[in-house]
C-alpha cells in the first residue's frame, strides 16, 4: 500500500511540476508595443492609386532587384501578379462585374498595394531567432539582415499580412521584403515607391503626420475639393495637387490592426475586398512573448522543475541501477 | 523502496544484413539522392514549399512529429527515476536509444530545411540568438537534451568497450543527467505548440489556443508510452523474442492514464474558448478534427479491460494508433488548419516524402543494428517474473 501511496504523492508533485512547465498564469503581460514618436511609414490612399505601376518599377530598380515572373510568355518585362522574394511591392487590382466604376464595390474596380506594413509589433521580428528580422528603435522600420538570417522561414509563416517571401529558387535563398528604402536614408532619399508616386496615392513621411493626413481626409464630405500631398508629406519636397475626395470607408486600415502598422491605408471599397482581413487589435507577438516570458522568465520555472526532477531522480536512482553497472 | 531484479542489459547479435535493413539501405541513399539536388538547387528544386506554406512534412513530420516520437525515452526515465516505478527499469535502454535517434536525426533534419543552414550556430550564438522567440527555445532546448541523451546513453557504450572508469564517472552524474533529460523535453516539446501562437488567426481554432504548450506536452508524454508498446511488440517479432507483458500491460494504463488527462485537456480548452462548434462546420478541417480525435478515443476502447491490455496485438494496436493521433495533431495545427490567404496549397513531393521516408529508415537501421551489437535489450535468456510487481 505504501508503494500505491508514494506513487501517488509523486503523482502530484511530476504533475505540478510539468504543469508549471505548460500552464500559463497571465502574470507578465507584455501587451502591444508602443510606436516611436519618430517612427516613419507611407499612406496609401487607395482612390488616389491609378494603377500605373510606377511604384513596382521604381522598386525593382533602387533594390536591384531582378526579374521576376511573366504572367505571359511574351511579355518582354516581368508582371509579377504577388510580392515575392524578388519583388518586393506589387499594385493588385480589385474588380467586381463590369468593372467600370472605379472605387465602386458593385461593377467596380480598386487598387491596393501590397509590400511590408512595417507592424508595431511584429510577427516577424518576434518570430526570428536569430535577429534578422529587426525593428529600429527610432525609424520603426523592419529591417532584414541576410547575413544573420538562418533561412528557417518562420517570418514567413508568421506574418499575418504574408510579406516576407523566400526563394525556394536558389541554393542560398534570402527573404525578401520592403525595407522602406532604408538603404537611401543616408543619401537624404526616401521610399522610391512614394517619390514616384504620380497623385499621391503613396505618400512617405512621419506616422503621426501621416496619420494626421489619413484622418482630414476621413473628414472631407464625398465630392468635396481638397488638396492632395504626394511624395513626402513631412518636408513637402514635391507640388501638391487639388482634387475630390472619395467616398472613403470611415476606417485607417493599419491604426490598430495588430497593435498597429507604420504603413496605414485608406480605401473606398470594403477592405475585406482588397484582400485585408479584418485582425485583432492584439499583437500576436505580444501573446507569444507573454506566454514564453512566463513560462522562462529569469529561467524560474524550468530551474524549479530541474530542481525537483533532480532531487527525485537523486532519490531513486539508486534502487534501480544497482544492478547496472554495480557502481551505485 | 523494493529493489528489483532485472536481467541486465545484453547485445541482440545475428546477422546485420536482412531483407529489412537492406530496405533501409536503399531507402536511405534515395533520399541523400534527393538531399544532393535540395543543396546543390535549392528548396524549389525537390519541395513543393511556397510562400503560403513555407513548412512543409519536413518541419512538421521530420521535426515536429519526430521529436515526439521520441518522447519514449522522455516517458519512461520520468515514470522509474521520478515516480519510482523500478520495474520498468528494463525498458528505459531501448526507449532512451530510439529517443536518442529520434532527436539526434530532428536535430540533422532541420538542417535539411534551413535556407541558409551555414548559419546555424547563430540561433545559440549571443548578439544573433532572441529569446523572445519560440523557435530559439525550441532550438536551444533540443540541443541541450541531444547532447543530455548521448550522454545518458554512454554507459551502453563504455560497457561494450569495457571502460570501467568512464562507465562509473557517468554514473555518478546520472542523477543530474535524468533531472536535465526530464525538464528539457517538458520544455521543447511544449514549445513546439508554442511556435504556433504567433501565428495568430492564421490558425483555425481548433487548434490555435494559448493551451498550445500543454496540449504539445501532453500528447508528448502519452505518444511516448505508445511509441514503448510499438516499439516492444515490433522488437518482439522481430527479433522472435518473449514480449515484455509483464511491463507493457501496465505501462498500457500509465498510457491511458495520460490519454485521459488529455483528452479532458483538449476538449476543456475548446468548451472554454467555445471553439467545439467549428468540429461541426462542413470543411476539412473538422474532418482532420474528427479522424484526429478518433485515433485518441480509440485506444481507450480498445484497451478498456486488463484481458485486453493483455493482447499483444490490441496494444500493439493502440500504440499505432496514438501515435498516429499525435502526428495528426500535429499535422492539423501546423498544416492543415493553417490558412495564410487565398491561392495558397501544399502537398507534399515524392521527393520531400523520399527525404521523411528515409529519415525514419536511418532510425529502423540504426534501431537493429545498435541492439544487435550492443546492450541494449534486456538479456533474453533471463526469466521474466511470472507477474507483474
Amino acid at each position: 500500500m505504501s508503494t500505491r501511496r508514494d506513487f501517488l504523492r509523486r503523482a502530484v508533485a511530476g504533475s505540478a511540476a510539468a504543469a508549471s512547465c505548460a500552464v500559463v498564469p497571465p502574470a507578465a503581460a507584455r501587451g502591444n508595443a508602443e510606436r516611436s514618436p519618430e517612427a516613419l511609414g507611407l499612406l496609401f490612399d487607395s482612390t488616389l492609386c491609378i494603377g500605373c505601376k510606377a511604384c513596382v518599377t521604381a522598386c525593382k530598380d533602387v533594390n536591384d532587384l531582378p526579374l521576376d515572373i511573366s504572367t505571359r510568355p511574351e511579355s518582354p518585362w516581368d508582371t509579377p501578379v504577388d510580392t515575392t522574394a524578388r519583388t518586393y511591392n506589387v499594385i493588385k487590382v480589385f474588380r467586381d462585374g463590369k468593372a467600370t466604376q472605379k472605387d465602386a464595390e458593385t461593377d467596380g474596380f480598386a487598387f491596393m498595394k501590397a509590400s511590408c506594413l512595417h507592424c508595431v509589433d511584429p510577427s516577424c521580428v518576434s518570430a526570428c531567432p536569430v535577429s534578422a528580422m529587426t525593428k529600429d528603435p527610432v525609424t520603426g522600420i523592419v529591417g532584414y539582415d541576410p547575413d544573420a538570417c538562418i533561412g528557417c522561414r518562420y517570418c514567413v509563416a508568421a506574418c499575418p499580412f504574408g510579406i516576407p517571401k523566400y526563394d525556394y529558387q536558389s541554393a542560398t535563398g534570402e527573404i525578401g521584403k520592403c525595407e522602406l528604402c532604408r538603404h537611401r536614408l543616408p543619401e537624404g532619399k526616401y521610399s522610391a515607391c512614394a517619390e514616384v508616386c504620380p497623385t499621391g496615392a503613396t505618400l512617405y513621411g512621419k506616422v503621426d503626420e501621416l496619420m494626421a493626413e489619413a484622418r482630414r481626409r476621413l473628414a472631407l464630405k464625398p465630392g468635396e475639393i481638397t488638396r492632395f500631398p504626394r511624395g513626402n508629406l513631412s518636408t513637402g519636397d514635391q507640388p501638391s495637387w487639388e482634387g475630390a475626395a472619395a467616398n472613403y470607408v470611415q476606417h485607417v486600415y493599419g491604426e490598430t490592426e495588430v497593435g498597429g502598422t507604420q504603413m496605414i491605408k485608406l480605401a473606398a471599397v470594403p477592405f475585406e475586398k482588397l484582400g485585408h482581413k479584418p485582425l485583432p487589435d492584439e499583437s500576436f507577438s505580444s501573446k507569444s512573448e507573454t506566454l514564453q516570458h512566463t513560462l522562462y522568465g529569469g529561467l524560474v520555472l524550468p530551474l524549479v522543475a530541474l530542481g525537483a526532477m533532480t532531487w527525485f531522480a537523486k532519490r531513486h536512482i539508486g534502487d534501480h541501477d544497482a544492478d547496472d553497472g554495480g557502481d551505485q | 523502496m523494493s529493489a528489483h531484479v532485472h536481467a541486465s542489459p545484453a547485445p541482440v547479435g545475428g546477422r546485420l544484413l536482412s531483407p529489412a535493413t537492406f530496405v533501409c539501405a536503399v531507402l536511405i541513399l534515395a533520399a541523400l539522392a534527393v538531399l544532393a539536388i535540395r543543396f546543390s538547387a535549392g528548396l524549389g528544386a525537390v519541395t513543393n514549399l511556397n510562400d503560403g506554406y513555407p513548412w512543409g512534412i519536413w518541419v512538421v513530420a521530420d521535426v515536429v512529429i519526430g521529436s515526439a516520437f521520441a518522447c519514449g525515452g522522455f516517458s519512461v526515465a520520468m515514470l522509474v527515476y521520478i515516480f519510482n516505478k523500478g520495474e520498468y527499469h528494463p525498458l528505459v535502454r531501448p526507449a532512451l536509444l530510439a529517443s536518442l535517434f529520434g532527436y539526434t536525426l530532428a536535430g540533422v533534419g532541420v538542417i535539411f530545411d534551413l535556407g541558409r543552414y551555414w548559419n546555424f550556430w547563430h540561433i545559440l550564438w549571443p548578439g544573433y540568438a532572441s529569446p523572445n522567440s519560440v523557435m530559439f527555445e525550441v532550438a536551444a532546448c533540443i540541443s541541450l537534451y541531444i547532447l543530455v541523451m548521448w550522454l545518458e546513453f554512454s554507459p551502453a557504450v563504455f560497457e561494450k568497450f569495457g571502460m570501467k572508469n568512464a562507465r562509473r564517472r557517468v554514473g555518478k552524474a546520472m542523477f543530474f543527467l535524468i533531472g536535465l533529460g526530464t525538464v528539457l523535453p517538458m520544455m521543447h516539446q511544449s514549445s513546439l505548440g508554442s511556435l504556433l501562437v504567433v501565428f495568430g488567426t492564421q490558425i483555425h481554432p481548433l487548434w490555435q489556443t494559448m493551451a498550445l504548450p500543454a496540449i504539445f506536452l501532453i500528447s508528448a508524454i502519452t505518444i511516448g508510452y505508445a511509441v514503448v508498446l510499438f516499439e516492444s511488440c515490433l522488437a518482439a517479432a522481430g527479433y522472435r523474442r518473449k514480449i515484455e507483458m509483464h511491463l507493457l500491460t501496465p505501462l498500457a494504463k500509465v498510457m491511458l492514464g495520460m490519454l485521459g488527462v488529455f483528452l479532458v485537456l483538449r476538449f476543456g480548452d475548446l468548451l472554454v474558448r467555445g471553439a467545439l462548434g467549428h468540429a461541426f462546420e462542413a470543411n476539412l478541417q473538422s474532418v482532420m478534427f474528427w479522424l484526429e480525435t478518433a485515433c485518441f478515443i480509440a485506444p481507450l476502447a480498445l484497451l478498456r479491460s486488463v484481458e485486453q491490455r493483455r493482447n499483444p496485438a490490441r496494444l500493439f494496436s493502440a500504440g499505432a494508433l496514438l501515435m498516429l493521433g499525435g502526428s495528426l495533431l500535429r499535422i492539423n495545427a501546423f498544416l492543415v488548419g493553417y490558412d495564410t490567404g487565398e491561392g495558397w496549397s501544399y502537398f507534399p513531393s515524392v521527393p520531400e516524402l523520399l527525404v521523411t521516408i528515409g529519415m525514419f529508415a536511418i532510425e529502423v537501421l540504426g534501431y537493429i543494428v545498435i541492439t544487435r551489437r550492443f546492450p541494449v535489450l534486456p538479456r533474453e535468456d533471463h526469466a521474466a517474473p511470472a507477474a507483474a510487481h
